[in-house]
């Protein structure tokens, strides 16, 4: 087997008292789905949140393919290919979501370019292929602050997206999506990561999305983790239903 | 497209009042040195930074004209100009360092500090500033020749509106540009921003040392002429005017500080005979009544109309 | 090192003023979440209300010792006309508007301030200091020693103290440390927050006055006070963690001491020693040393 692209070791982090993290083991291996499920407050945001530098572990190390980025800062592990995407939408408000998407598209391509417009024909149309991969085509001009929060979710997604991550963190893909279109959105975005052989963990607490969408489940419960496998063993598994998918 | 006209129109009527209205030469000229400050205060404000403490590059740039003209003995007009804009920027980028790590209250607050610091230097370092004395800028060459005074003042006035068209359009391209699109977004949402990639203390950067170069050219013209400067240039009741001006022009576009700097500086010629101790009584106010009833400033009015008349 | 005593507490008598203004700029930000940028007004103003009523009284021939509690009297008149006031109008509107219309607003006050200074009291230095004639000098070991110069930095240790049973053994104290605590539960618990905004916010204006009220039998009153006295209070409460009581109170002696060394190692230094210390604390710690980073929760 080869080595993980995302690796976790020995994380411990804790604010005022809660262990978010409480020495986990964790490794994301290269092209998986891996789904993270688990209680509120039970420290999976925190994992995206450790992976990316937002949060600095007390202890342990994260690895990215052997590297180590423990102490990266988001902007760092941005550049490494990481990306995600936010529980609660991370937009640009002042701008509308084309703007937003032409943002995050240019950040790559030609950012420090002072004299030449956000706006150029290629960053324009990478950006119109992004909304359109999310479905919001006919969203371009609005103004990301009058969005819906189904809109404002597809829109934040649309911004990792635009970041060509080689590993996509995805916080609560659908919450705020209604519920007509999170299979359509989710198999939507599934194909264009399969086609773009990116890996992503998604945390979800919608266990029909778990099962259609998810290689592998990790079952993360007061800074631990505690079930680690297959979709089929671990979601049948008495433990994990008393604990997790029962309170869930 | 209507909108450029009208700036066209104003930028016209500005040229053309001074040769009717010689005496006004002078406050136009005035004006154009306060746009070019407010302009870089205004770029500060897209980011939500207000910079209470600008007045320092304005000064800096003031100073670095005056030491060259009374120390030195360089009365060359260009060389001085582009020495004022390339110190006011060195001192944008030294101080900038520390100020990007700074939002809001601190931003501000710091600014302020710093530049009360350079005010108290200004006035203390006898031997170098001429302290609260100041110093006498002679009029300079203009490209070699040795001009009168009313045609360096028509050459001042002139080739400043020109400069202000051309660095007018600069700074327009740089606030469209990913960088200056970046300015908002600092604002309104810097963790996302981060989680792109962007280093955010850079876009900071650049945008402090622009705003600190075009600080630093007001300065430069405002020495030139009125001659004589004193620390007063850094104090901070001066950075409050520009504060002032580039809210009052709105932060929309690069006219914005320069049809406030020309409103604010009309008010001052008549305040300076009708209250000459109400000065900072009447930019206070005026602050008060652009953040009370016109959020988006003067410039806001000219998109307001425009707007109507391209959505009827 | 005979010198090095008397020069300490010249220092710390200066910082004692500075603290004045810090611990007001920090209780009123702690409890309004606004910096108020016109802070250092209030330092102006009640130095001039000070040599003012005191010119009066002394030239009508009172005796000397009432130069002292009229200097308690100007801050608390200050506080009693200003804050409610200024609080009620200009402060009320920018409660929970973003932090760039708090500054414009406060700041724009700070310039009004400004000139209204300069109308009401002229442009002249006032001078007026039986309030330190009266009190004398001390001789320990010595050394002389200006009683007053002790007296303000027994004062700010007082005001220290008084604002810790104050906060916590006070139903307007206990009041103010909930409306810190939670704005919104604090409402519902009963607690009339507009009130406790008012009381915080005059008690912040009183103790500026009485900084600047003190100041002033020393240093006598010019324009340009507000400025100094914002960006020292600023600096202080910076370092000491905005919104930290006993940071500004530590911050104050760092700063005293810090101004000691520079007038004995870089006496050119001296007037920026204060800025000097800020960089350096912030540099390391971008809180100040009592202060906690506040991270946005996403």
């Amino acid at each position: 087997m080869s080595a993980p692209l995302l690796s976790v070791r020995g994380v411990r982090v804790a604010f005022g008292g809660v262990k978010a993290a409480d020495g986990v083991d964790l490794d994301v291996n290269a092209g998986e789905f891996l789904a993270i499920i688990g209680p509120n407050g039970s420290g999976k945001t925190t994992f995206i949140n450790l992976a990316t530098g937002y949060v600095k572990p007390q202890a342990g190390t994260i690895r990215l393919e052997g590297r180590d980025i423990t102490s990266a800062r988001p902007r760092d592990v941005t550049k490494l290919g990481i990306a995600r995407a936010f529980q609660i939408p991370q937009l640009f408000t002042e701008h509308t979501v084309l703007e937003n998407l032409m943002l995050a598209v240019a950040a790559n391509q030609g950012f420090w370019r002072w004299q030449s417009p956000l706006g150029s024909p290629a960053v324009r149309e990478a950006a119109m292929d992004l909304l359109t991969t999310v479905g919001l085509a006919d969203m371009v001009g609005a103004s990301s602050n009058a969005l819906n929060e189904g809109a404002r979710k597809l829109t934040d997604i649309a911004l990792a997206l635009a970041l060509k991550p080689r590993l996509l963190l995805l916080d609560e893909p659908t919450a705020g999506v209604s519920t007509d279109e999170k299979f359509p959105l989710m198999d939507r975005l599934a194909a264009v990561l399969r086609e773009r052989g990116v890996t992503a963990v998604f945390v979800e607490h919608d266990m029909d999305l778990v099962r259609r969408y998810a290689d592998r489940v990790v079952v993360w419960n007061q800074g631990r983790v505690v079930a680690d496998g297959a979709p089929d063993a671990v979601l049948t598994d008495p433990a994990v239903l008393r604990d997790v998918v029962g309170v869930l | 497209m209507l909108h450029f006209i009208i700036i066209l129109a104003l930028a016209a009527a500005f040229a053309a009042i001074p040769a009717f209205f010689p005496w006004l030469a002078f406050v136009f000229t005035l004006v154009l040195a306060k746009g070019f400050a407010a302009l870089g205060v205004a770029i500060l404000l897209r980011a939500g930074l207000i910079s209470i403490g600008h007045a320092l590059f304005y000064a800096v740039g003031a100073y670095t004209v005056g030491f060259l003209s009374s120390r030195a003995g360089v009365n060359l007009l260009i060389p001085q100009l582009v020495a004022a804009a390339v110190v006011s920027g060195l001192f944008g980028l030294v101080i900038g360092l520390f100020m990007v790590r700074y939002r809001g209250i601190f931003f501000a607050m710091l600014n302020l500090a710093v530049s009360m610091v350079g005010y108290t230097l200004l006035s203390k370092l006898y031997t170098l500033t001429g302290g609260t004395d100041g110093l006498s800028i002679a009029t300079p060459r203009v490209l070699g020749m040795t001009v009168g005074r009313e045609a360096f003042e028509a050459i001042l006035l002139y080739g400043g509106l020109g400069l202000a068209f051309v660095v007018g359009i600069v700074v327009h391209r740089y606030l469209k540009s990913p960088m200056g699109e970046a300015l908002p977004a600092v604002e309104s949402n810097e963790i996302r921003l981060e989680y792109l990639g962007i280093a955010v203390p850079r876009v900071l950067l650049f945008a402090y040392v622009g705003s600190a170069v075009l600080a630093g050219i007001g300065g430069a013209i405002h020495a030139l002429i009125v001659g004589h400067i004193t620390p007063d240039l850094a104090y901070w009741t001066t950075s409050g005017q520009l504060v002032l001006v580039a809210v009052l022009g709105g932060i929309g576009g690069v006219a914005g500080p320069f049809i406030g700097a020309t409103f604010l500086e009309s008010v001052r010629a008549a305040a300076v005979i009708y209250a000459p101790d109400a000065w900072n009584i009447i930019i206070g106010a005026g602050l008060l009544v652009v953040i009370f009833f016109l959020p988006r400033g003067l410039h806001g009015l000219i998109e307001r109309i425009t707007r109507k008349g391209e959505r009827p | 090192m005979d010198f090095l005593l008397p020069m300490l507490v010249d220092g710390l008598a200066a910082s004692a003023l500075i603290f004045f203004i810090a611990v007001g700029l920090t209780l009123v930000f702690s409890v309004l979440r606004v910096l108020n940028v016109a802070h250092g007004s209030f330092y102006a103003v009640g130095a001039y209300v000070a040599v003012t009523i005191g010119g009066v009284v002394m030239s009508a021939g009172a005796p000397q010792w009432l130069s002292f509690p009229i200097l308690f009297l100007s801050a608390a008149l200050t506080a009693a006309l200003l804050g409610p006031v200024i609080e009620r109008t200009f402060i009320r509107f920018t409660y929970g508007k973003p932090e760039a219309v708090q500054i414009l607003v406060t700041f724009a006050l700070f310039l009004i301030f400004e000139d209204l200074q300069k109308l009401v009291f002229g442009v002249q230095a006032y001078y007026q200091d039986a309030a330190v004639n009266v009190l004398g000098i001390s001789d320990i070991g010595g050394i002389i020693y200006l009683n007053y110069q002790l007296l303000l930095i027994a004062l700010a240790a007082a005001v220290v103290v008084a604002l810790r049973v104050m906060l916590h053994h006070t139903r307007l104290g206990k009041m103010i440390v909930a409306v810190v605590a939670d704005p919104e539960v604090s409402a519902t618990l009963g607690i009339d927050t507009r009130r406790v905004y008012m009381a915080a916010f005059t008690i912040g204006v009183f103790l500026a006055a009485l900084g600047g009220a003190l100041a002033s039998p020393n240093s006598g009153v010019a324009p340009g006070l507000g400025a100094e006295a914002i960006v020292l209070g600023f600096a202080v409460a910076a370092i000491g963690g905005l919104g930290q009581i006993e940071g500004a109170a530590l911050a104050a002696v760092i700063v005293g001491i810090a101004r000691v060394l520079a007038i004995y190692y870089v006496p050119q230094l001296e007037p920026v020693a204060p800025y000097l210390v800020m960089l350096a604390v912030l540099l390391v710690r971008p809180y100040g040393l009592f202060g906690a980073a506040t991270q946005r929760k996403i």
